[in-house]
């Protein structure tokens, strides 16, 4: 323990502070990379939950009517006009992206390389048509409906900048991770991960259960309220 | 445990698919919600519940955190308090600009400036 030790040993200025920092010391029992991924993952809650925030802030603040996200995001679908359904069916897609990453995660650690292979590339799948639907969704909002960052025909101005904020990131995300995941598969695949091991699936697989998570509660308290 | 000996998380197929099927119960729930046009405190509190339960199993069960060390635990799930009084101050602030807005600014003619050139659709 360091309190144990000699202070007036241990080397001052620059150098104590590289002596200090690469001390033999191991707070997480994970591999390294794996409590990397969770520091990052932290970082991304605070960003997330600012722009949310902000958005609850402009929300709570506006005295003109917020446009109801049940009306706007509602579709005709033949014939029958249905509420939000396009971003239930999008809720739904990334839970089962999930689901197939947990899975993979469990395959990558029985050594089954086609299954987590096969598994990654079905996550990656369900996230390019996730990010598809986005587009879509984009595509009609700013084109049929007539919204723009700085104003919209349905109400308060502020809901397009939160809007494409929010799930614009949230989006960037999910291509990102569609990215990372195919590469991860790829080099499962390869067997690149025979001698060090399959912990990088798990990793992988953390940072897009984390998307997952940002949607639950964009879905919640974008859609929703 | 021998799975933290091993520094990975290894459990059974089941529990997965046990929690896909909740996540999936779970969010048809949320839609329910806005499909029989829940209003008021019965909305907001069904919606902050099945996301906070969703948000529980994702984090626990898919991202393994009910088996991690406390270390790592506290590590990751402790900062995101401090969020908490960034929402509580956020929450404050919003409404006293609301009320100042009331206050001081009559909002009919902010709609029609911010809608010009655009139809209004109902």
């Amino acid at each position: 323990m360091s309190h144990e030790m000699n202070a007036a040993a241990l080397p001052a200025g620059v150098t104590g502070v590289v002596t200090d920092w690469s001390g033999d010391k191991q707070a997480f029992q994970v591999p390294w990379g794996k409590a990397m991924m969770w520091i990052f993952l932290l970082s991304d809650t605070f960003i997330f939950t600012s722009f949310l925030t902000g958005y609850m802030h402009v929300r709570t603040s506006t005295t003109v009517p917020w446009p109801n996200p049940s009306e706007v995001f509602a579709l005709t679908i033949a014939g029958h006009h249905i509420p939000l359904i396009l971003i239930a069916i999008m809720t739904f897609i990334l839970i089962s992206s999930s689901g197939t990453m947990a899975l993979a995660v469990n395959y990558g650690y029985r050594r089954d390389r086609t299954k987590t292979m096969l598994l990654m590339l079905a996550t990656a799948a369900f996230g390019a048509m996730f990010v598809g639907m986005q587009a879509f969704e984009w595509t009609k909002l700013i084109v049929e409906e007539g919204v723009r960052p700085w104003g919209n025909p349905m109400g308060a101005a502020q809901f397009g900048a939160c809007f494409f904020m929010i799930t614009g990131f949230h989006g960037m995300h999910v291509s990102v991770g569609v990215i990372y995941l195919s590469t991860v598969a790829f080099k499962v695949y390869r067997g690149d991960y025979e001698s060090r091991g399959y912990e990088i699936v798990e990793i992988a697989g953390l940072y897009w259960h984390f998307v997952d998570l940002v949607w639950v509660f964009i879905f919640a308290l974008f859609y929703l309220w | 445990m021998a799975e933290h000996a091993e520094g990975h998380q290894q459990h059974p197929l089941a529990i997965y698919l046990y929690i896909w099927l909740l996540l999936f119960v779970l969010s048809t729930f949320s839609y329910l919600v806005d499909y029989f046009g829940f209003q008021g405190l019965v909305r907001w509190s069904l919606i902050i519940i099945f996301m906070l339960m969703k948000a529980g199993f994702i984090v626990g069960i898919f991202m393994h955190m009910a088996w991690e060390r406390l270390a790592l635990i506290t590590a990751i799930l402790t900062p995101p308090i401090c969020l908490l009084v960034l929402i509580g101050l956020m929450n404050i602030e919003g409404e006293y600009t609301t009320k100042t807005r009331g206050q001081y600014f009559d909002e009919q003619p902010q709609v029609s400036r911010i809608v010009e050139g655009h139809e209004i659709s109902h």
